[in-house]
């Protein structure tokens, strides 16, 4: 892949792409070379004073931060604005009044730069860059952060969804949870981090409603019955986060096992902010190993949202020819994985 | 005792029990759980089906018939249906013969619903055609009680997805038969809502890809 890009476009190893995520409370902007080598990841998190993000709020953190990120992302790179040759940014799935200001910021460095503009799909990013980061090639990938909870693999042209959330994320289930009974994130120590610590000292087992309809998982339930289930004393905090990431846990690795066993590929990639729970990753790695599977994990600072993913997804796409012309570059909130056409995996194979 | 599919969560073998052909389906620990959760799920989806399975038999709805129940191993053992998947046949019989097929599974999936019953996992390789003619339906492990619109509409929405995927020749003819069978179960009235579901869940534009 990386030495067809090369023979493909000029110069492709002084080429660079310059990628803007923006569709929840990061704001990242990313540099990556067309070679697939991460120059620069700089980001800038929005943290709300208590409750969860405000989307406005969280776009004023962004038109705020934007200029700082940017100019941080071109020194760490040491690259010239001028020696960008491709802007990519994330289009969608995302909260609206956050996408709308890094495609406004994409959309005025492109047309200042007179480069081509790529809008990204923000969950094909995640799963091409755990790709770059892990060498992974044609994974069944685990997606799940504080809005997504994805099962998908690729095939015939797409990455197809085998299973999802049908109501909260993830991640969202835990922050809510530890939100709700009074738990306080640190910096560096989101809420799943401060959970998944509290449950490593849990002993009891208090059982929660486990909920996988067929390949698709629900969490809400879950949320309501652990945060009653401690308002009731049915446990410690400890006993309730260890049966909560348990249950949770145990929801998310049934269905990748099943689309496993479905599609019988043989890497599993976990990503997203998630991704860091040293306890899910252990359990995953037991059904790839059952599978005969190779387990794969983003590293973190590529898992969580940022800039460098959605760089490099926009240089895949541009290398098979996509672009996105300014006049088609608007937001869709509500962009489905499924719904890309993505020609540059095959040409990987 | 001989495996014949391996799935995520069970194992279905082919046995030799007192002279019968059964199906054993077996649901092994999993290693990633811990065991309080491992046996709770286990036992909890072995008393299920069975269960489900009856309650689709008092509906009218031809299923296994159930041998065996082993809660603490999780071990249900049933007859082995003889016959052929209708994923096999359903290409290759004559289009009146489709068309009666396509209307009595519809009519069974209707007894189904009728009665409170969401199969889950409607796909033409979990029913059977048998010698004498009927369709037995199998697999309810992931079946759930419901009486509500969404998920009629969700459980005949994976009908129409299979048809419209592993037998697209003839799926709008089959699917226009199904409803008609279903209708015939559940009345022209809910038939009406439930089409209306179908529709809505499509435009929810999650199977976008598969439409094109």
């Amino acid at each position: 892949m990386k030495d067809l890009l090369k023979t493909k476009a000029n110069n492709s190893l002084n080429s660079y792409c310059l990628g803007i995520e923006s569709t929840a409370d990061d704001f990242g902007v990313g540099v990556v070379s067309f070679d697939g080598k991460v120059l620069s990841n700089a980001n800038d998190a929005y943290i709300p004073e208590k409750g969860g993000i405000h989307p406005r709020e969280a776009a004023r953190h962004h038109v705020e931060v934007s200029e700082k990120v940017l100019s941080e992302a071109f020194e760490t790179a040491q690259v010239k604005p001028s020696e960008i040759s491709l802007v990519g940014f994330s289009q969608g799935p995302g909260l609206g009044p956050c996408l709308r200001t890094g495609a406004t910021a994409a959309r005025a460095l492109a047309s200042y730069l007179d480069v081509p503009l790529v809008g990204v799909n923000h969950c094909i990013g995640h799963i091409e860059v755990g790709k770059l980061a892990t060498g992974a090639t044609d994974p069944v990938t685990l997606y799940v952060s504080g809005g997504n909870t994805i099962v998908s693999a690729f095939e015939a042209g797409r990455y197809r969804i085998f299973g999802e959330t049908l109501d909260i994320a993830m991640g969202n289930c835990l922050d809510v949870f530890a939100r709700a009974i009074g738990l306080q994130q640190r910096k560096g120590a989101p809420y799943g981090a401060v959970v998944e610590e509290l449950a490593r000292k849990g002993k009891k087992f208090v059982p929660l409603p486990y909920v996988v309809k067929g390949m698709d998982l629900s969490y809400s339930g879950l949320l309501t019955a652990a945060v009653s289930a401690y308002q009731s004393n049915k446990g410690t905090i400890e006993d309730i986060c260890y049966s909560l990431q348990e249950v949770a846990f145990s929801m998310l690795t049934e269905v990748t096992e099943r689309a496993l066993a479905h599609t019988e590929k043989s890497e599993v990639l976990l990503t997203g902010g998630v991704a860091a729970n040293k306890k899910l990753q252990s359990m995953l790695a037991i059904i790839a190993e059952d599978h005969g599977a190779r387990f794969c994990v983003c590293p973190l600072k590529l898992a969580a949202d940022n800039g460098a993913m959605i760089a490099w997804a926009g240089i895949l796409a541009y290398s098979c020819g996509l672009v996105t012309p300014v006049e088609k570059s608007f937001i869709n909130v509500k962009w489905r994985l499924e719904e890309v056409f993505a020609p540059w995996v095959e040409r990987e194979k | 005792m001989v495996l014949i599919k391996k799935g995520a969560e069970a194992s279905l073998f082919l046995e030799d029990w007192h002279n019968r052909k059964v199906i054993m389906k077996r649901r092994f620990p999993k290693r990633y759980r811990i065991n309080a959760l491992d046996r709770m799920i286990r036992s909890q989806r072995t008393m299920h089906e069975p269960n489900i399975i009856h309650k689709a038999k008092e509906a009218g709805v031809p299923t296994p018939i159930i041998f065996m129940v082993d809660v603490s191993n999780a071990n249900i053992i049933m007859e082995f249906v003889e016959g052929k998947q209708v994923k096999e046949v359903l290409d290759d019989v004559s289009t009146e013969k489709r068309a009666s097929l396509s209307k009595q599974i519809g009519k069974f999936i209707g007894r189904l619903h009728r009665h409170g019953i969401i199969h889950g996992d409607l796909t033409t390789s979990n029913m059977i055609l048998t010698s004498y003619g009927t369709v037995v339906f199998i697999d309810f492990g992931l079946s759930e009680r419901s009486i509500e619109l969404e998920p009629k509409g969700v459980d005949l929405h994976l009908m129409k997805r299979t048809l419209y995927s592993t037998h697209y020749k003839h799926a709008k003819e089959c699917f226009k038969a199904v409803m008609e069978g279903y209708s015939e179960s559940v009345g022209k009235e809910e038939a009406k809502k439930v089409t209306a579901k179908i529709r809505e869940i499509e435009k929810r534009g999650r199977y976008i890809a598969d439409r094109e």
